[in-house]
């Protein structure tokens, strides 16, 4: 799905968290949102998936203003920092939720599910955790059960804020390639936050670089990693890709 | 040098044993003195002139009427301070608004406010006096010196012990879990339900059981809504103190020995359940 953000603001009460930015982005690519803490990745991510709405600006999918959908019809698989999974559920029933959720008229018979969180937990590798807790997992698993019970939505994009934040670093270097491979394979155009310049500059096609100031975080160059590397934009780019 | 066996240490946080032993001394002696003793008491003085009497005293048909109001205003009050206080606790926890602070003092409030100002208010709002109060009295409807008052002012008492126990408990969860199931397309309905509900389920029951206890034992706010009818409008801990006040030693204590049961069974039901729930608990604390 194409993704296009017009001029999109947001203000929380007296702080600016977000100066007007325009983006577009292409269907199928792999995008990374990159910039400091306070640069506003974040909540850009989390407009798009319908968690805050804009103070000003619009957001459009597919050329229709989305602006005014509500999380539920946005249906964006979304992975949070901190997984946020289910913890009184077992993996099955975490990655069951958004079909058992559904209205009835179009939620999937049982056995239907059951094949459907069956598949889901080989595409992630891990087809013997259904019966598990969260807590019984390790970080990374727990990062790829998420992934999980975002596509089993069969979500119209994915959006992830800082997937690999909270592991160390070589499982992060695993599941890097985890992310692009469900990419590629889903072909879903999917948006993440980092902070990390490397894991932006490796896994995505385009990168945004944003930065933070009192008026709110801004873009300061979009491009492909190379070019961005090749030829940073602003003195900041220049600074924070070299950081 | 590995088969040096250690040095005994001791933890930096860890007092010398003198301390700990006159520490351990000082609460057993307090708990000793301010809660087994008087426990033991009310069932020893109940039982002063022997089984028979103590439930023959009970059969009276004032005290039957007592126990039977008790649970009636605790069956009402209870289920509604816990839907009162989810929903306030929810409010609280997942919204962010102006005078929040001034909300949760607001919740507070019962615990600061006398009961007997409390049971005045209720009066004073809702007695054949106030221009409410008469207009309801006149349709059929008392509210003072009836079981509305009574319930009422007990559930204006108890009213912050659920919210109190599950404000923390959120505030600690956040709303991740929530903002996931909206992602997965659920309602605002199944979130409460399947996500919220079950998170806050250990701190809920816990707020319910304190609340509970403190409802069949609140006396002064219903002392004064009641007006203290005798097989009427008297609650337990009203009906006690009528009966020691007459010198009826034996039933007040047989009375209070009942209501101390159930306070009991209240406190032995939660320690069961936290004991059965034991590793439910520590993995919701874990994750």
């Amino acid at each position: 799905m194409h993704i296009e953000i017009d001029e999109i603001s947001k203000t929380f009460g007296t702080t600016a968290a977000l100066h007007p930015v325009s983006l577009a982005i292409p269907s199928g690519a792999l995008v990374a949102l990159l910039g400091p803490s306070g640069s506003g990745k974040t909540t850009l991510l989390r407009i798009l998936g319908g968690l805050e709405f804009p103070t000003s600006g619009r957001v459009l999918f597919d050329g229709q203003d989305a602006t005014g959908l509500t999380v539920q019809q946005r249906r964006a698989g979304f992975v949070f920092q901190s997984y946020a999974l289910f913890r009184h559920m077992t993996v099955f029933e975490n990655i069951a939720y958004g079909l058992k959720a559904r209205p009835r008229a179009s939620r999937p018979p049982r056995a239907e599910i059951a094949r459907r969180v069956q598949k889901l937990l080989e595409l992630i590798q891990l087809p013997d955790i259904g019966a598990r807790f969260p807590s019984q997992l390790s970080g990374g698993q727990r990062q790829r059960v998420a992934l999980a019970r975002a596509l089993a939505i069969e979500p119209r994009m994915l959006l992830l804020d800082e997937p690999f934040g909270a592991l160390d670093a070589k499982v992060r270097k695993e599941l890097r390639q985890g992310l692009r491979d469900i990419h590629d394979e889903t072909g879903l155009t999917t948006v993440f936050v980092t902070h990390d310049q490397d894991e932006a500059m490796e896994l995505a096609d385009l990168v945004v670089v944003m930065s933070g100031s009192q008026s709110g975080g801004r873009i300061e160059q979009i491009g492909k990693p190379q070019d961005i590397r090749a030829r940073p934009a602003t003195p900041f780019v220049r600074d924070f890709i070299s950081a | 040098m590995s088969d040096i066996s250690p040095p005994h240490f001791r933890a930096a946080t860890e007092e010398p044993p003198l301390a700990r032993w006159a520490l351990i001394g000082i609460a057993a002696l307090g708990l000793a003195v301010l809660v087994f003793a008087p426990l033991i008491v009310v069932f020893a003085e109940a039982l002063a002139k022997g089984w028979l009497a103590a439930v023959k005293s009970l059969g009276n048909r004032d005290a039957l009427s007592a126990i039977r109001l008790t649970l009636t205003i605790a069956a009402i009050a209870v289920p509604l301070n816990a839907a009162f206080g989810i929903a306030a606790a929810w409010f609280i926890t997942k919204f962010d608004f102006r005078g929040k602070a001034f909300l949760i003092t607001l919740i507070d409030l019962p615990f600061s406010v006398s009961p007997v100002v409390a049971g005045l208010c209720i009066v004073l709002m809702f007695g054949a006096n106030s221009w409410m109060g008469g207009w309801l009295v006149a349709n059929g409807y008392p509210i003072v010196f009836a079981l509305p008052g009574i319930a009422l002012a007990t559930m204006f008492v108890t009213f912050p012990f659920v919210a109190r126990e599950l404000i923390p408990v959120m505030i600690e969860q956040g709303r991740a879990e929530e903002e996931a199931a909206l992602t997965l397309g659920a309602s605002g309905w199944r979130i409460f339900r399947t996500v919220t509900l079950p998170n806050i389920r250990w701190a809920l029951l816990y707020g319910v059981l304190l609340c509970n206890a403190r409802a069949m034992g609140e006396f002064g706010a219903v002392a004064v809504v009641s007006g203290k009818i005798r097989g009427q409008t008297a609650t337990m801990p009203i009906t006690i103190e009528m009966m020691y006040n007459e010198y009826l030693s034996v039933a007040a204590f047989s009375l209070a020995a009942v209501l101390t049961a159930l306070a009991l069974i209240t406190l032995l039901l939660k320690a069961l359940l936290e004991h059965r729930h034991a590793g439910d608990l520590a993995a919701a604390r874990r994750h």
